[in-house]
């Protein structure tokens, strides 16, 4: 990887030392994203900082809103406006956004929303380190639906991840949520930024048809519509009622809201061997399973390590998309291992999914943690030690 | 023959066929709401304008006046309760080309989304805001809302209501809005040249137009028909170009001031954009 440059387009290529929030805003670059919209908040301004120097220098705009329900507003609209557009915060924020989550899901929108987690509830400890927003990823906006939510755990990650979040969000015209948290956001590492020739780029889907013959919300056989913007000549009508595939308001049809619910679930849970993206390290030949994300995933390396020296036999699963969850690979593992040891900073959230996919086949341990720091890797190693003892029982939590 | 001449003077389309979507007709507003005025003139003003109309684009947030966006025949974005400004915003900012016209209630823009009117005001963002104050919420049946005048009844408010209501063109002009108007759905000539003055202006501009709403503000303040609601707002009114916003408060009686309040030139928001990156 040679030196490092900026190219005359302004787009960064080479190799860099730099913290994970400087990362996920040059991915953003290298994706395309051109509008930024948002509202300072530890530990995701450095984010915001960055993007309102770089959008500039790249035909892009950067905008400081009045609170985070401007910010996701605004990356609605400049998303409709043809734009790739992208948000972050953090818990509070993340909190504040969660009505227009739910206006960019069911009006298929396409845009990237950054969380850099940090401890909570409510203002928490917000310099520190926390992933107690998960759950909320997944039903934090009200009525159902089903969501794309990717969990890096390293500036490098954060900067290739926030890629592919822009590029799932088109693929599937759906918001993705980056699910960061302040150990990975103020990290500062190597980061290497490949050639933007290199970068993958998935162009939004265009109609091709004529206006008169378009229907907005007609889904090609993925069941992903092609997306016309404003200005285009379409004259699209777009709302967040629930709506036929003209885009039409039938706010008192059962099968319409049955219909269009159904496919906003289906476009993502029938494409999930794209969407889901795991990385296993001897899964296969494994007594225990570690399942872990996010900083956690990579905490885990240790103990993990230890356990291994000891003559345990464990793997470690890192769910690198926690978003649609990996079903079928717990399913699949459950009856092959004696349990799964799942570290997260909360108080279990992604261990409940775990335990809910293992159907009681293997015993699931939650390691938790209240937030504000990592996990001990002794705390780790001890619940991966009490699933190979006889005595262990299911569901346990360690001290 | 008599079908010939039938055929000549009963047009089979309405002079608005081309910006109203047919197939949303009928509307859901009741008989007699001002609603109907509002959007009459607006595509009235739009014809008049020298625009290309796949150019514009409507956003509204969530009301009776909401459903605006819906039956024109323009890209239009029906969005969330308050949030049509900030989403207005980005379709701006993310494509300058656009036109893009606000059209929401009293409830939306000044109560849930008033912080957002404010701030795109303060920073002059290339809007054009049409309020339809009708003093409460209509979509929701009634209650108070933040321009209801005191002492009026609500729902929420049987036995008067007892705050201070917002001035809407004292608050755009105090937070920066370089064109305001105000006119009552009965002064459709003038409001549809407010329209046509608001959309050609550079910056943040707003046109309130005080509406009838006779299913339940009216009833509750015993106002009369649909006609004689529109009518006494109307009567009431005074026309005064260009005076103090700060004087033109409404109260339950009294006058109702209208008229074009300010209308002045200062760089928008991607005016500075751009002076900032030379
Ligand atoms: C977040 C949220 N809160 C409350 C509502 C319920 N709601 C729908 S419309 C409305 C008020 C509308 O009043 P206004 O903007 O004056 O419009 P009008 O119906 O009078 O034209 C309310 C409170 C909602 N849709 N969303
Ligand atoms: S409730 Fe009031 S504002 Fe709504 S349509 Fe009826 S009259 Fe108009
Ligand atoms: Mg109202």
């Amino acid at each position: 990887m040679g030196r490092r440059r900026v190219s005359n387009n302004g787009i960064l290529q080479g190799s860099f030392f730099m913290d994970g929030d400087t990362a996920c805003a040059e991915g953003a670059i290298c994706a395309g994203c051109r509008f930024f919209g948002g509202y300072p908040i530890t530990p995701a301004t450095e984010i915001a900082e960055r993007m309102a120097r770089r959008l500039p220098q790249v035909g892009g705009t950067y905008i400081q809103m009045e609170d985070e329900i401007a910010s996701i507003s605004a990356v609605l609209g400049a998303s409709w406006a043809g734009t790739r557009a992208m948000t972050a915060t953090s818990g509070p924020g993340f909190s504040l956004m969660m009505e227009n989550l739910g206006l960019g899901i069911i009006t298929e929108t396409p845009c990237v929303l950054v969380n850099v987690q940090r401890g909570g509830p409510s203002t928490g400890m917000p310099t520190l380190v926390g992933q107690g927003d998960m759950m909320q990823a997944r039903w934090g906006s009200h009525g159902p639906y089903e969501t794309i939510a990717l969990s890096p755990g390293s500036p490098q990650e954060l900067f290739d991840l926030t890629i592919r979040a822009f590029n799932l969000a088109e693929k599937y015209r759906t918001p993705v949520l980056v699910m960061t948290d302040e150990a990975v956001g103020h990290m500062t590492e190597r980061v290497v930024i490949p050639p933007l020739e290199e970068i993958e780029y998935y162009a939004r889907r265009k109609p091709q048809v004529p206006p008169n013959g378009y229907l907005p919300y007609r889904p090609d056989p993925d069941g992903v519509p092609p997306m016309a913007c404003a200005g285009e000549g379409y004259r699209i009508h777009v709302t967040g009622l629930t709506h036929n595939e003209k885009g039409y308001p039938d706010t008192v049809s059962v099968e319409t809201q049955q219909k269009l619910v159904e496919r906003l679930i289906r476009k993502i849970r029938a494409n999930q061997d794209d969407i889901i993206e795991l990385r296993e390290d001897q899964v296969e030949e494994a007594d225990v399973v570690v399942v872990a994300y996010g900083i956690s995933a990579r905490t885990a390396a240790r103990p993990v390590r230890m356990a291994r020296e000891m003559g345990l036999k464990v793997g470690l699963l890192k769910l690198v998309t926690v978003w649609p969850f990996a079903e079928e690979r717990i399913r699949e593992l459950a009856p092959k291992v004696e349990g799964f040891v799942v570290p997260e900073i909360n108080m279990g959230q992604i261990a409940q999914e775990v335990e809910r996919c293992a159907g009681g086949q293997a015993q699931t341990i939650l390691v938790p943690h209240a937030g504000g720091g990592l996990h001990h890797p002794n705390d780790v190693l001890e619940a991966i030690k009490r699933v190979t003892s006889p005595q262990s029982t299911s569901a346990e939590t360690s001290p | 023959m008599v079908d010939e001449l039938t055929d000549v003077l009963i047009s089979k389309h309405h002079p608005m066929d081309k910006l109203l979507r047919q197939d949303r007709l009928p509307h859901i507003w009741c008989s007699g709401c001002g609603l109907g005025t509002v959007l009459t003139c607006f595509v009235s003003a739009l014809e008049k304008l020298d625009l290309d109309m796949d150019q514009v684009v409507v956003v509204s947030g969530i009301g009776c006046t909401g459903r605006a966006a819906g039956y024109l025949n323009l890209d239009g974005f029906h969005t969330t309760h308050g949030r049509a400004i900030p989403f207005a915003t980005g379709l701006k900012l993310g494509n300058p080309e656009l036109k893009v016209v606000v059209i929401s209630g009293d409830g939306d823009l000044m109560a849930i989304g008033g912080n957002h009117f404010i701030h795109a005001a303060r920073r002059n963002m290339d809007l054009t805001v049409i309020c339809v104050n009708n003093f409460n919420y209509g979509m929701t049946s009634g209650q108070l809302a933040p321009t209801t005048p005191t002492n009026a009844r609500t729902s929420t408010s049987p036995y008067g209501n007892a705050e201070h209501p917002f001035n809407v063109p004292y608050l755009a002009a105090a937070t920066g809005a370089t064109y305001v108007a105000r006119w009552t759905v009965l002064h459709v000539r003038r409001l549809e040249r407010s329209i046509i003055e608001a959309m050609n202006k550079r910056g943040f501009s707003v046109v309130e137009v005080i509406s009838p709403c006779p299913t339940y503000y009216g009833r509750w303040n015993k106002m009369g028909s649909a006609l004689e609601q529109m009518k006494y707002y109307h009567d009431k009114s005074t026309i005064r170009h260009w005076s103090d916003p700060a004087q033109a408060d409404i109260g339950l009686e009294g006058q109702i001031i209208v008229g074009r309040f300010v209308d002045i030139d200062k760089p928008t928001f991607c005016d500075l954009l751009q002076g900032a990156d030379q």
